[in-house]
């Protein structure tokens, strides 16, 4: 396997490569650019096989990437913050059509105020549109993920899009040490692209996106609900089976020296690469501390999130978004709601950091476990470091 | 003739800026800086609105009632503004990206309505600030980070496509022009109605590189080289036309503006409570029954 350098951009562009889309169809936004700037260099270079649209915005984009994938194609695209929201109002059309497209999506802050730097609002304000969404924590999980990515939302089971995220500039930016499968190796892995339906397939006419009123839309829903049922244990599965073939497992969930701890930190992307240096510190003072990684937050592994948490005493999530409705992140109302029927439950505390880019520093991880032991009860939102 | 001092213009704080060495904007930026100076404008009378690029990021440097908005919809804002307050000055800074690609549909239609806006594009014939890729201003078959080949698409006359959207003062000037441009800032703020000026600009990091000119200084001989005036335009055969471009004061033809137009219809419908004819007949209906 080779071992390169490679940004969390080069990265998931390199797995684009692999990948040999049949269409590309973006609009250029920091951090995101590079992703498909890269790949399209390897179009122009003849590298891939691949029909890459210039649009003139991330709504056009989206909009070409469902003709693409209505014609039976693979489709990929990137974009980040403003370009995921202009991007909204076809998201939901690509899950209620069920088309596998898979989209790599470097986390940034939301305007306003304008801000280029790394927070989950983007990804977070597009969480309810049915589609598939993996975090990583760095860029060999981006790489990795995004090559599952495509496993995953072309299941049969699953058919839904997918969107693998990195954190912008922490990880979309920093050159890091990765393994990437040979070429053979990764064609082979991600396999032939099976057409399910073509609307250019006149031996079987299809029709898409018609009228659908009190009639039918609701039952037309349905399958996107069974489909995220099901695509947990695609996912599950598809990890389980990388983790086999190239030596590095997935699940929905990461745990990192959770099995005995009384004090966890539960957190996305790569803050919880931070975190694991902390852990392993306060172990070595004797604090029985942990991690919960969330990787997968679509579909939302609730149950073996409360299984997970069963046995620490205390937990803090951490939130690198708001939800704005005074109950804390999106990532703690939905644990809490989670551990609702759990018997046993840990006091539960919620972190809202690094908005706009606020760095979280191991001196800051360490301050949030020192004041987890000392938490007496359950449902304080704290947003941290922000200054006075 | 020394130049007047134009600094109390200018957030000073905000500075340095973040243009490359050699970028046109703050020669844009500059001139129309000049406009409003000559027209002793009040600074708290004026406000400027931009969208996102290189170019919209002029709104931040500039010290009048600014708004920096999101990418494409800059003109959404200052019609909203016009409209609310109008008898501010307001003047749109955007880039090529901006107003014609993400923004396109806002520029034609606020044009159509004549709505008294002062729209400056910094036309650089590229999305400067995401690195390169090309812009509907983009020539034909240069090189563009998105056209690695040459690009495709033929360009846009952002001025024939304003002008047949309902604009009512159109001009072109250059970076290499920079002294006309002012003229054309006060004669565009004179003008009650949509005004258009489409300023080529030079991206020496990412136009000029990727199309193989040396540098910002030769771009802005090639702007010299290419404009022809309206005049000498006129008399030129299509051959000639090849590669050049025109400059001046290409349109200027006065109609009503909306914002005129807007406080007419209130005072003859509104204020008045006049009941429109619908309703007057709906209330002799009513009476009757
Ligand atoms: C919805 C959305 N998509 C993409 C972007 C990223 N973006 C910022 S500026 C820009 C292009 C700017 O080009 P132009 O308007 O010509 O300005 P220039 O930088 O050349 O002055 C893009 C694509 C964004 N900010 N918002
Ligand atoms: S990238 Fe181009 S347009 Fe942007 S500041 Fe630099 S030279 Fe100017
Ligand atoms: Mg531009």
């Amino acid at each position: 396997m080779p071992t390169l350098a490679k940004t969390g951009n080069e990265a998931m562009a390199e797995a684009m490569r692999q990948i040999n889309p049949d269409v590309v169809a973006a609009y250029p936004i920091t951090p995101a650019t590079e992703v498909v700037m890269i790949f399209s260099q390897f179009v122009a270079d003849g590298l891939v096989d691949t029909e890459y649209v210039a649009a003139e915005s991330e709504h056009s984009a989206m909009s070409a990437c469902v003709g693409a994938a209505s014609a039976g194609c693979r489709v990929m695209t990137g974009t980040s913050s403003q370009g995921l929201q202009l991007m909204s109002e076809i998201l939901p059309i690509v899950s209620a059509l069920r088309q596998p497209i898979v989209l790599c999506e470097v986390n940034r802050a939301l305007s306003g105020p304008i801000n280029i730097h790394c927070d989950h609002s983007d990804t977070m304000a597009v969480r309810d549109f049915g589609w598939i969404q993996i975090f990583s924590e760095n860029a060999q999980e981006a790489y990795d993920s995004v090559l599952q990515a495509v496993l995953i939302a072309e299941d049969e089971k699953v058919r839904l899009p997918a969107m693998v995220t990195t954190d912008g500039f922490i990880i979309s930016h920093c050159m890091e040490k990765i393994e990437t499968m040979e070429d053979d190796a990764a064609k082979k892995y991600i396999g032939e692209h099976k057409v399910k339906n073509s609307i250019l397939n006149l031996e079987k006419p299809i029709t898409l996106g018609s009228l659908d009123l009190q009639d039918y839309y609701f039952e037309h829903k349905m399958p996107v609900v069974e489909a995220m049922k099901q695509a947990k244990d695609v996912i599950v599965k598809v990890g389980k089976e990388f983790g086999q073939k190239f030596g590095r497992e997935y699940g929905l969930l990461e745990e990192y020296k959770l099995a005995d701890a009384e004090f966890a930190v539960v957190a996305l992307g790569s803050t919880c690469g931070t975190t694991k240096a902390v852990v392993d510190e306060l172990r070595n003072n004797g604090l029985k501390a942990g991690l919960l990684k969330v990787r997968v937050f679509r579909p939302f592994p609730g149950e073996e999130i409360a299984q997970a948490l069963s046995k620490v005493k205390a937990a803090v999530i951490l939130d690198r978004s708001d939800t704005y409705c005074n109950q804390g992140g999106q990532l703690y109302t939905e644990i809490r709601s989670a551990m609702y029927e759990a018997a046993k439950k840990p006091l539960l505390a919620n972190y809202i950091y690094g908005l706009g880019g606020r760095e979280i520093s191991l001196e800051g991880i360490r301050q949030i476990y020192k004041q987890l032991q000392e938490c007496q009860s359950s449902g304080q939102v704290i947003h941290f470091g922000v200054r006075e | 003739m020394a130049l007047r001092d134009i600094s109390k213009y200018l957030r000073l704080d905000k500075f340095p800026h973040i243009w490359c060495p050699g970028c046109g904007n703050g020669i844009v930026m500059q001139s129309v800086l000049r406009g409003i100076d000559k027209l002793g404008l009040d600074q708290n009378k004026v406000a400027v609105i931009s969208g996102i690029g290189c170019s919209s990021r002029a709104a931040g440097y500039l010290d009048f009632n600014t708004l920096h908005t999101t990418h494409g919809r800059a003109l959404t804002f200052a019609t909203g503004i016009k409209m609310a307050k109008p008898e501010l000055t307001v003047i749109v800074l955007t880039g090529d990206g901006d107003c014609s690609a993400i923004g396109g549909n806002h520029l034609i239609h606020a044009a159509r309505r004549n709505i008294d806006l002062n729209v400056v594009v910094f036309n650089n014939s590229i999305y400067g600030m995401t690195g390169g890729q090309f812009s509907p201003t983009t020539p034909l078959n240069d090189i563009a980070a998105t056209a690695p080949f040459g690009n495709l698409d033929p360009p846009f006359d952002l001025c024939e496509l304003t002008k047949a959207a309902g604009a009512t003062y159109i001009a072109r000037s250059t970076t290499y022009h920079a002294t006309q441009i002012s003229n054309f800032v006060i004669k565009a703020i004179q003008n009650k109605g949509f005004s258009f000026l489409d300023i080529i600009t030079q991206c020496p990091v990412y136009y000029g590189r990727m199309n193989k000119i040396k540098d910002a200084v030769d771009m802005l001989k090639e702007q010299r080289d290419n404009a022809r005036n309206i005049k000498q335009w006129s008399i030129l055969s299509d051959e000639e036309k090849q590669g050049k471009f025109v400059i001046g004061e290409l349109h200027n033809q006065p109609r009503p503006e909306y914002t005129e137009s807007y406080q007419s219809l209130i005072e003859r419908h509104i204020e008045k409570r006049q009941p429109s004819p619908k309703s007057e007949e709906r209330e002799t209906k009513s009476r009757e029954e």
